[in-house]
């Protein structure tokens, strides 16, 4: 009951590898810049006399940094999902050991 | 602008090998380690309920993790939110009024949700965390430019999409503050496009897709996709409204905008998608009392 559909899980994670790998592949001439970074060069084509009128009030100082607080963000979540995914499996086999309380 | 081109291009031809790898290991370093610590807490819990007690646990991995994150290779920002300052001031008033009205009634949703579904506050913590970790999670796409999913999907499903627009305005404001991505001056219209529109379409597709009908699967995936998708289309359109072309007017500046953003966005959508059915599979193969609880499982069946 509980694994049947692990071939579809792997299928969908093959997929998700070749969806994020396949532009690494395949594209070769570009840098992979973030799309706001574009959106901001298109502005200034497109309005050429408009100035930012605001800075970030705190800006990672240099990528390493940068790099680090974004990795910080996915540890931080990914610390509370596997927490809930540690906690869930372990109601779930309790459940199931006292004969499957309910339903 | 400088902080964000790459330091060393000119590798010439020799190094393409090393440059895909670079690349692959940056765009997949979050995913690893996201894998990695599932992992860690997973054994961790079930030593905790075999009784044999971690102490220790706790400060040896926060310790491999800074170890780990420190080692790890620099990276460019990728990214897509509206840039701190470039939002005319009037703009940004105008999408803070439109969004904030969500955000009060996402706080009312939110509280609502804890008082009638107490046992249900474990899964709005998932659902944040894992829009926390999606949103972190810069993916390269086939422009040649990268961009992150969002993550709403999951949650607008569970709990209905006003809940996601308080939890993905945390997200927003974390980003904002300490990651110089997005802005407090677009927080509104980033608001708006991620936290209002993304989860609201997510959650309007699944129950069309529903009602027709439809496999539950791909409803779900349908829903995170086209989820994710419309916030870049409305951030394309908020773009295209404070920044007309000259000639073309709005709708000329929303085709240039949304062919940067939605374009990118498309194989990031189909990512998100198929993420967020891996985790719904999860959630479904684990039908606990309280998963059973939520709102969406009283009216859908568990299909697995």
């Amino acid at each position: 009951m509980k694994r049947n559909g692990w071939k579809t899980n792997a299928a969908l994670v093959g997929l998700l590898v070749a969806l994020v790998a396949g532009p690494l592949w395949l594209i070769k001439s570009k840098d992979f810049s973030g799309a706001d970074a574009q959106a901001t060069e298109a502005i200034s084509q497109m309005a050429p006399d408009y100035r930012p009128w605001f800075e970030p009030l705190f800006a990672p100082p240099g990528s390493e940094v940068e790099s680090f607080l974004f990795a910080l963000q996915a540890g931080i979540g990914a610390a509370v999902i596997g927490y809930i995914a540690g906690l869930l499996r372990g109601r779930m086999e309790r459940e199931r050991t006292r004969g499957g309380s309910d339903q | 602008m400088e902080r964000r081109q790459p330091d060393s291009r000119g590798w010439g031809g020799a190094a393409y090998g090393r440059w895909v790898i670079w690349h692959l290991f940056r765009a997949w370093k979050d995913a690893f380690y996201f894998v990695f610590s599932v992992n860690i807490f997973v054994k961790m819990y079930e030593r905790e309920v075999s009784g044999v007690k971690q102490s220790g646990f706790w400060l040896l991995l926060s310790l491999g993790l800074t170890v780990f994150f420190f080692t790890a290779s620099p990276q460019e920002a990728h990214a897509m939110h509206i840039m701190e300052g470039f939002l005319p001031l009037h703009w940004s008033l105008f999408w803070y009024a439109m969004f904030l009205p969500f955000f009060f009634l996402g706080l009312r949703s939110l509280a609502r949700v804890v008082r009638e579904h107490p046992d249900a506050k474990l899964f709005l913590g998932l659902a944040g965390a894992f829009a926390f970790v999606l949103s972190a999670l810069k993916m390269p796409s086939v422009t040649g430019s990268s961009s992150h999913p969002t993550g709403m999907g999951l949650g607008a499903l569970l709990f209905g999409p006003p809940a996601m627009t308080v939890l993905g305005s945390l997200v927003l404001l974390f980003q904002a503050l300490f990651l110089a991505h997005g802005g407090v001056t677009t927080l509104g219209a980033n608001g708006f496009s991620m936290a209002v529109a993304g989860p609201f379409v997510a959650y309007g597709f699944f129950h069309l897709i529903r009602k027709a009908g439809g496999n539950q699967k791909l409803a779900v995936f349908a829903a995170a996709a086209l989820g994710n998708l419309s916030t870049y289309v409305v951030t394309s359109f908020q773009l295209a409204l404070a920044f007309p072309d000259a000639t073309g007017g709005v709708m000329a500046a929303f085709l240039k905008f949304a062919g940067i953003f939605a374009v990118t966005q498309v194989p990031l959508a189909i990512s998100e998608g198929i993420l967020t059915v891996l985790v719904w599979n999860w959630l479904v193969a684990q039908p606990t009392r309280e998963l059973r609880t939520l709102p969406i499982f009283q009216r859908e069946a568990l299909e697995k």
